[in-house]
């Protein structure tokens, strides 16, 4: 039986103005790292709060490790680890304080879990007599992970760990939850950043509060239904309005360095000469550059949103 | 339990690490009372007063004489034209004036009858009315004297007798008021933003996300609030027994179990507005509008409740403070026992046992 199961659930706030959730269903295995990719508003917060017994669900039923989140809340809250979206630890105590607080508040001690968060916690142990709220922004998360951790949770439920945290912590983050999924914790992470979502092992994308697709990460590449190129030239601003205007062209959306680009055509060698002609030819571009290849996340994410 | 002192102990940091709190905590309570105590006092003091003796015989000197002798006034200058009062009044240093008619003394030996005339400087109406009044009544009490020398029918026979506090000091009527109104907005202010800044913050999220009982969170945010609470009362004794001369008639243990019934009706209503609002700006919006205001309108040490339309003597009904006043004054000024004050006692816990239930049961166990 698999550890989180959503069905039909839906979420609306401001007496139904709002839906944040539409008829969301799916569910998440015993020591699986699950990732709800999606923009701002797209929903994850509120999946993430019905998940953890905060906000009851209009309609439809979640189960976490087979309790009921309305009925079961309490049983609930006894073993689920959550971290928020926003720093939400107690700034004007100290790093240990914090820790022991929570470890206090779940009625365990740090002693118990010690090698549970032993990795992360050396990294912090430096500063373990400053304020959390003087800690940088990836300090902050590791200390918010310890915390939520510290009980040894079944699940843990991390809602956007990596937004606001520079390059390298996001890195060392995703590799702490490798480590942790070893330790047969179920993890269900929420982000906006699709690089993120191939360290899943499997991904939901979510738009508006409703599911476009769930999967591996591969999976949902392998369901991208186009062949796609990325195309690049010294003026990248100018290509782009070309290429959307140029007829056989799909979709064309910009990314970094290249624009990506696909064609309407099945023949896309052929569609690809035409387009590489036309563009020499007749708009003067000198330093054409296209290559084929694989899509990414993004890609998936835009052509599903379409 | 472990989970409640550690609870505890986690608030105690929150207020000994924020120095506006602090400051709040103890500072405002101080200021108070010497603000209340000293300067906002309706007593009156050495008052700079002129006489114009016109007569210059043995009453009016003894009347002089009486007047030199209270510390409320200072006589400046003893003159003798009416137009060189004018002419000090305008100066602005002086708040009144007596004038002796040259017939005093033989006006009230042959007719019984004689005119002294008063000037007060009703700029400030409250002060001129004390200043005549305490002038009357040295007036007064000098007729009284020749009256018993004399046994001649007087016919003005005014008496003016003030029970509890004859020497009208400001101290015995302030007081008892700043202590329930500093013990109230501190109680009510502190613990309305405690559990609000959780929400804020967003740390209450995660304590709802624990296996933490809400009745634990609720009681462990009062504890740290009513210990200091009950230093801040004995800091405020201390200042209002030593500096005010406030008289402490009563027994201490008594007052400070009232004291504690006071504290524990305002926390509960601080938990109350606290589980009730969303944000740290509504909740102190809330405690200062809500308690200020009435507070010192309706406990009855600023205004007397008696003479204020029925429908506010009804709503001073449910302030606490009110009840605390009179509790005060009973135990500190008139040195009376639990007996008298039982129902005054009983009403506070009623207040409280009803807010606490209300604000436990306005705790949200999610968050919307």
């Amino acid at each position: 039986m698999p550890e989180v199961i959503l069905e039909n659930i839906s979420k609306s706030y401001q007496d139904g103005k709002v839906k944040a959730v539409k008829n969301v269903s799916f569910s998440v295995e015993k020591g699986e790292l699950f990732g709800l990719i999606g923009p701002d508003g797209a929903g994850k917060t509120s999946l993430f709060r019905v998940l953890t017994t905060l906000l009851t669900p209009d309609s439809g039923i979640a189960t976490v490790f087979g309790c009921d989140v309305v009925k079961d809340y309490k049983s609930i809250r006894q073993h689920v680890g959550y971290m928020p979206g926003k720093f939400s630890l107690y700034q004007d105590l100290t790093v240990e304080e914090n820790l022991n607080f929570f470890a206090t508040v779940f009625g365990t001690t740090i002693q118990e879990n010690y090698d549970l968060i032993k990795d992360i916690y050396v990294q912090l142990e430096p500063f373990k007599n400053r304020r959390a709220g003087k800690l940088s922004g990836g300090m902050k998360q590791k200390l918010a992970l310890c915390c939520a951790l510290i009980h040894r949770p079944k699940i843990l439920f991390l809602d956007e760990p990596t937004t606001g945290v520079d390059t390298v912590s996001r890195k060392e983050f995703w590799e702490m939850l490798q480590r942790l999924k070893k330790q047969e914790i179920t993890i269900l992470v929420s982000t906006p950043y699709m690089d993120e979502a191939t360290l899943c092992e499997r991904i939901a994308l979510i738009q508006e509060g409703e599911i476009m697709s769930i999967n591996t990460p591969q999976g949902i590449i392998e369901e991208y239904p186009k062949k796609l190129f990325s195309i690049k030239s010294s003026n990248m601003i100018q290509l782009l309005d070309d290429l959307r205007k140029y007829d056989s062209i799909d979709s064309c959306n910009a990314f970094g360095e290249y624009h990506h680009i696909s064609f309407k055509s099945e023949n896309t060698e052929l569609a690809k000469s035409e387009l590489t002609t036309y563009l020499k030819r007749d708009r003067d571009y000198k330093d054409l550059v296209i290559n084929d290849i694989n899509p990414t996340i993004e890609d998936c994410f835009i052509n599903l949103m379409n | 339990m472990k989970q409640f002192f550690t609870f505890v102990r986690k608030e105690f940091y929150h207020v000994f690490r924020d120095p506006k709190t602090l400051l709040l905590l103890f500072g405002m309570p101080i200021a108070q009372i010497i603000l209340f105590g000293f300067a906002l006092t309706n007593e009156v003091k050495n008052s700079k007063i002129v006489i114009a003796d016109y007569a210059k015989d043995v009453a009016s000197e003894r009347i002089i004489e009486k007047i030199e002798a209270t510390k409320s006034f200072e006589i400046e200058q003893i003159l003798l034209s009416t137009k060189e009062i004018e002419e000090t009044f305008k100066k602005g240093k002086v708040k009144l004036a007596i004038v002796f008619p040259a017939t005093f003394n033989s006006d009230l030996s042959h007719q019984n009858k004689t005119q002294v005339q008063i000037i007060a400087d009703a700029s400030d109406p409250n002060t001129a009315t004390t200043l005549t009044n305490y002038a009357q009544s040295i007036i007064m009490s000098y007729q009284r004297e020749v009256q018993a020398m004399n046994r001649a029918p007087l016919q003005i026979n005014t008496e003016i007798r003030m029970i509890y506090n004859p020497e009208l000091k400001g101290a015995t009527n302030f007081v008892p008021g700043v202590m329930a109104l500093v013990l109230l907005l501190i109680c009510v202010l502190m613990t309305s933003v405690s559990i609000v800044k959780e929400k804020e913050t967003g740390t209450m999220e995660i304590l709802l996300v624990s296996p933490m009982n809400p009745l634990l969170v609720i009681v462990s945010k009062a504890v740290p609030y009513f210990l200091l609470s009950i230093l801040n009362l004995t800091v405020i004794l201390v200042l209002s027994i030593t500096m005010m001369e406030m008289p402490m008639n009563g027994n201490f243990l008594l007052l400070y179990f009232a004291s504690s019934l006071l504290i524990l009706a305002a926390l509960s209503l601080g938990l109350l507005i606290s589980n009730s609002t969303n944000t740290q700006q509504e909740a102190m919006l809330i405690s200062l509008m809500g308690m200020v205001i009435p507070t010192m309108m309706l406990t009855g040490f600023l205004f007397p409740l008696e003479n204020m339309p029925l429908p506010l003597q009804v709503m001073a009904n449910i302030m606490p403070s009110k009840w605390y006043y009179i509790i005060v004054k009973s135990i500190m000024i008139k040195g009376l026992g639990f007996v008298a004050i039982w129902k005054e006692m009983s009403i506070l816990l009623g207040m409280t046992i009803f807010l606490l239930t209300m604000s436990f049961k306005r705790f949200k166990i999610r968050l919307a």
